[in-house]
């Protein structure tokens, strides 16, 4: 064992790298429920995204053209997602497990020809003057531009849904379907919009796993990123603030004990390697007193 | 002008229809699928369905149809009676792991005994404890903090994984294996084995399997629990009423499912897959909630739709070895198929009409 090799500086640094595609995922996600949806379909766009990222940043050369497929694949899957849920109102747990499932498979799909390849490189943001502040400079300002979009994400997703009038008519149509209708407003246009932007945004996420964080292909990569988020959303009482805090304690706990499998620790690897997934367990025990949006998962059907 | 109107009560025809009418349209669905990586559609679908049941070896594939749909059955069974009531048990893939792992600690604990009349039931009750006790994880934790049982599950099918490696790789390994990963082959002890006839594709979860069947269909039809199981999904608020105890039908509800689970995993490790290995579970738990959905929750159309999905399975292999079609290609199959069926669904609950709106 030797602790020693684990650098603290290194570690808060990758912290943040580990954390991003999970910020991605769930702050998307977050948007979804607030708009009274509960899409269980997040690991399917996820590893679609993934992929289909993967294999445009491949034949393109290029990582955005890889990020921007894959927001865009994500989506489509969450417009089907949508269809069958906002116009056949079918049961929103069984529809979103259904696109999780369909989803691996399409990856495993479509994926097959690319084990192994590595992807085009995404090189480092150094941004001047703040990056070359010690130890911090490193640890925050050294990143991936992906990073840094993430958290503009989740800024801007704060701003629109508390400072806006489309945010309080999103929010509206979670509380409360029925009044939300009487007033006037489009539940099911306000929904498709957010199961889009969910599914764009989850798409990324997993585009972000393939591309710059392993950045190989490999099956199964996402290995329940996306139901982890699904977790963050109400670790985070539907708060994007607090959505961050809790995927860069993920992120922490991910990173921590890769570091230990590294430097040997006696806990055998597999041990270690379910912490992320126990961790997750906990938060939720911790954190189940959080309010939900009121009319999240239920069918809406205007009748007359 | 399309709009919906919702039926004074579900249509009996579409109940039945729209597993059939799924069934069909993902046929078409896939045959473009099949198309599209360049493969004769006809003859690909020829291999999947037509193949493995009336083909030239179909002797050699006929036994496979019970060998897969056994623990498709068990699994669907425990889940469809949670889905009913709204509890939404996801880790079964989990919970099958861990029967599977505590029904062979058992056989491997006590071999080299001979007493079968002592391991066999030892292991089947061990392989039911332990799915029940991982389902009473996310269960116990639901009842007392409210914790969401849908994401509580399915974090637990990651561990078990990660517990079926660290077994596989440490304290179940064959001793005489040369260092090789994986146990000793349970389904060649005479004491352990979970085998009745093997080239029959008989074994114990087939009998299980159909015990399952009957037992569920009592429960919903004759027994109390069956009745408030389906009125807590109906009318939560008149379950309440009536009298149901919630924290009691979610554990009965996710410990019967886990029990269940644990059961099919038990019996699979020690008949057709014999080894604990790392690669020993192959998706059961997550193809069987499609097995419930599309045997409407019911226990005969669960037998019957266990019967489709083991078929897609078997032919899936079929095509992938004489077409070189791509094994993940029938996951997407598996995939549309609930896609079609939760689609199609919408017509056993509402009518569409045609024409224009009545002024409101």
């Amino acid at each position: 064992m030797d602790f020693g090799s684990i650098n603290p500086i290194l570690l808060m640094a990758s912290l943040m790298v580990a954390a991003t595609p999970i910020v991605l995922a769930a702050i998307g996600e977050l948007v979804v429920e607030r708009a009274g949806v509960l899409n269980l379909g997040v690991e399917g766009m996820m590893i679609v995204g993934s992929v289909l990222g993967f294999v445009a940043a491949i034949h393109s050369e290029s990582a955005w053209v890889g990020f921007l497929v894959a927001a865009v694949s994500g989506a489509g899957l969450a417009l089907v997602f949508g269809l069958l849920t906002q116009y056949l109102l079918t049961n929103q747990v069984a529809t979103g497990l259904a696109l999780t499932l369909f989803g691996l498979g399409l990856a495993a799909l479509l994926g097959q020809g690319y084990l192994g390849t590595k992807a085009p490189s995404f090189p480092d943001l150094h941004i001047p003057l703040l990056g070359d502040i010690p130890v911090i400079g490193p640890i925050v300002f050294q990143h991936d531009p992906m990073v840094y979009i993430g958290l503009a994400i989740v800024a801007g997703v704060w701003w629109f849904l508390n400072k806006t009038r489309g945010g309080l008519v999103l929010r509206a149509v979670g509380e409360n379907h029925e009044a939300a209708h009487a007033l006037g407003y489009h539940v099911i246009r306000t929904r498709l919009l957010a199961i889009m932007f969910g599914g764009a945004v989850a798409g990324l996420g997993g585009a972000y796993l393939s591309i710059v964080r392993v950045p190989t292909y490999a099956e199964g990569l996402t290995a329940g990123a996306g139901w982890i988020a699904l977790a963050i959303v109400v670790f985070a009482s539907w708060k994007p603030g607090r959505l961050v805090i809790g995927a860069y304690l993920f992120g922490g706990v991910t990173v921590l004990q890769l570091n230990l499998q590294a430097a040997g620790v006696a806990i055998p690897v597999e041990y270690l390697s379910m912490s992320p997934y126990i961790a997750t367990i906990l938060v939720l025990v911790i954190m189940s007193a959080g309010s939900a949006p009121g009319s999240l998962g239920k069918t809406f059907h205007a009748s007359r | 002008m399309i709009t919906l109107e919702k039926r004074p009560q579900p249509s009996q025809v579409w109940s039945m229809a729209s597993p059939l009418v799924a069934v069909l349209l993902t046929m078409i669905a896939g045959a473009g699928l099949f198309a599209a990586l360049g493969q004769d559609p006809i003859e690909a679908l020829a291999k999947i369905f037509w193949e493995p049941l009336f083909g030239e070896f179909s002797f050699f594939y006929r036994p496979q149809l019970l060998i897969k749909g056994a623990p498709l059955v068990l699994i669907a069974i425990g889940l469809s009676l949670g889905f009913r009531a709204g509890i939404w048990n996801i880790g079964a893939e989990g919970q099958y792991i861990i029967g599977a792992l505590s029904g062979a600690a058992v056989a491997l604990a006590l071999y080299p005994s001979e007493a079968r009349w002592l391991v066999f039931p030892l292991m089947v009750i061990a392989g039911a404890f332990g799915g029940f006790a991982w389902a009473m994880i996310p269960g116990i934790l639901r009842v007392k903090f409210k914790t969401n049982e849908i994401l509580v599950s399915l974090m637990l099918v990651y561990v078990a994984e990660q517990l079926l490696a660290s077994m596989a790789l440490g304290a179940m390994r064959n001793p005489d294996g040369q260092g090789f990963p994986g146990s000793r082959n349970m389904a060649q002890m005479d004491a352990a084995t979970s085998w009745i006839n093997q080239s029959a594709g008989m074994h114990w979860g087939v009998v299980a399997a159909f015990i399952a069947v009957i037992f569920a269909y009592v429960l919903l039809a004759r027994h109390v629990l069956g009745f408030q199981i389906k009125l807590a999904g109906q009318a939560p608020r008149a379950a309440a009423f009536s009298g149901t105890n919630p924290a009691r039908l979610i554990l009965f509800c996710l410990g019967t499912s886990g029990a269940l689970a644990g059961m099919a995993g038990m019996f699979e490790i020690s008949g057709p897959s014999g080894i604990v290995s790392i690669d020993f579970n192959v998706g059961y738990g997550f193809t069987a909630i499609i097995v419930a959905f599309l045997g409407r929750l019911h226990p005969v159309g669960i037998l019957l739709a266990a019967g489709l999905m083991a078929l897609t399975y078997i032919g899936g292999d079929v095509a992938q070895s004489s077409l070189g079609l791509p094994g993940a290609a029938i996951q997407v199959f598996q995939g549309m198929l609930l896609f079609f069926l939760l689609a199609v669904d919408v017509l056993t609950n509402y009518r569409f009409r045609f024409g224009t709106k009545g002024v409101a």
